[in-house]
């Protein structure tokens, strides 16, 4: 990776995230992240008038979270979305030998795709968390057309996913902000073809190889 | 590594065979969280009821707090400067100071806060006065039917009938937790009813009237029932006498 930094003149791109792709990812982040800043003081109340008076930081978070899916379904509509809906399918698709290498935790070989193991895993449980806290929110707002027992359970769900999101997001960007590589690519698109060779080798080989896979343009 | 033998475009695109694992754990992750909503609440109530509220209060979600303000801002009300005006049909007008109050008969009980929007907190300690003492102690006339509450925020409103006020887990309370009301709680002094939903415990509690009809407060001019019995039915008196 720091070859690719010290040599930049002589790096071959290879094209991982179009437009399309990075900005329905930075509007997704910045939705997550102003529920998720909105959400600390909505829970532990005693934070509550410290920034913003609750009654603000209730509304931010609500039209926020109404928002949620929009990036996401924007981007994949559409005759813009071909990128999007490409990278889906491999999310959804794996090989017996990615499925190997999550159940030994990364010990068994494993020839990458565009996304390893675990970042398919972690797109799938975003995509999952957005429906979840979408529709136990949703509960929580217009609680009147459902059962106080639905209700409780609404709260729990939302607030048990809350903590599973956090946990997730802080790592998430962990992995992003010490792999620079694959950072640069969600600003600029592109990763170098060395980093790919070493940490998407499948993906690498199928777009050299131009067999149904265009991602390099 | 292509099967370039196969006619199948697409499965000639892989390398091996797939299995649609996003699929899988997408629906197993929102049927998880499916099975969360329908049956969340009861396996909450049984821990609670199993471990006590403190297992419960480190759970994520569980019995805790939300704190909700109507006009986004809390009174802070010193002690020394508090006061409960007590007027309408009663025989003594009489405001009440913290003092006067801690120095009425105490009542104190362990009961569930439950919201109605379905958070709930088990086993919080209260402490205060009873609001039947408080009537006995003004004397309300004959023609008094109900009682409606203000809050120092003059945003909040709540309504209670006599007979209502009268049972024996509706307080005027002024300690909670086991400590003072906290000003986000509604200190120095809130209402608890323990048979309703948390809304009709109005907060920074300041008057309280005796009237001839019941004036349906803040939450129910916002649309909650003006019976706000636990068990979720809308008549005048609560037809479960295990909630009280």
């Amino acid at each position: 990776m720091t070859v690719t930094q010290t040599t930049t003149h002589h790096v071959v791109r290879v094209m991982r995230f179009d437009r399309v792709q990075r900005a329905a990812h930075w509007a997704n982040a910045a939705l997550f992240g102003a529920l998720m800043f909105t959400a600390i003081p909505l829970y532990f109340g005693s934070f509550f008038g410290v920034v913003l008076p609750r009654h603000l930081i209730e509304q931010i978070h609500l039209w926020c979270g109404l928002a949620l899916p929009i990036p996401i379904i924007v981007s994949l509509l559409g005759p813009w979305g071909r990128g999007m809906r490409r990278d889906v399918r491999r999310v959804n698709a794996w090989t017996r030998q990615e499925i190997r290498w999550l159940q030994t935790r990364g010990r068994s070989p494993l020839e990458a795709d565009k996304f390893n193991p675990g970042q398919k895993l972690n797109a799938i449980f975003i995509g999952a968390v957005i429906l979840i806290m979408l529709v136990t929110g949703s509960m929580l707002q217009w609680f009147r057309f459902f059962s106080v027992s639905l209700r409780q359970g609404a709260t729990f769900v939302h607030d048990a996913f809350a903590f599973a999101i956090f946990a997730v997001v802080i790592g998430h960007i962990t992995m992003a902000i010490t792999h620079r590589d694959a950072l640069r690519s969600i600003f600029k698109g592109w990763v170098s073809e060395q980093w790919a060779a070493v940490h998407a080798s499948r993906w690498l080989k199928e777009t050299r190889d131009g067999d149904g896979s265009p991602d390099a343009r | 590594m292509l099967r370039t033998t196969s006619v199948d475009l697409v499965s000639a695109q892989e390398p091996t065979k797939r299995v649609p694992v996003g699929r899988r754990v997408f629906l197993g992750v929102t049927g998880l969280a499916a099975l969360g909503v329908a049956f969340g609440g009861s396996i909450q109530n049984f821990l609670g009821n199993a471990f006590g509220s403190g297992l419960g209060g480190l759970l994520p979600g569980g019995d805790r707090f939300r704190i909700y303000s109507i006009t986004g801002e809390y009174p802070k009300i010193k002690d020394s400067d508090y006061r409960l005006k007590v007027s309408g049909l009663v025989h003594h007008p009489k405001t009440f100071t913290l003092d006067d109050l801690k120095a009425m008969p105490v009542t104190s009980f362990t009961k569930t806060f439950q919201c109605v929007t379905g958070w709930r907190v088990p086993d919080v300690a209260w402490e205060g006065v009873l609001l039947s003492d408080i009537m006995d102690a003004v004397g309300i006339r004959d023609e008094a039917v109900a009682l409606t509450f203000e809050s120092y925020d003059r945003s909040d409103t709540e309504s209670l009938t006599i007979d209502q006020a009268r049972l024996s887990d509706v307080i005027v309370a002024y300690r909670m937790l086991g400590a003072p009301v906290t000003t986000e709680h509604g200190g120095p002094v809130r209402l608890y009813v323990a048979p309703m939903f948390g809304y009709k415990s109005l907060k920074w509690l300041s008057a309280i009237r005796v009237v001839d009809r019941v004036q349906p407060g803040f939450w129910e001019q916002n649309g909650y029932p003006v019976n706000g019995w636990l068990d979720g039915t809308t008549g005048p008196t609560n037809p479960d006498p295990s909630l009280t």
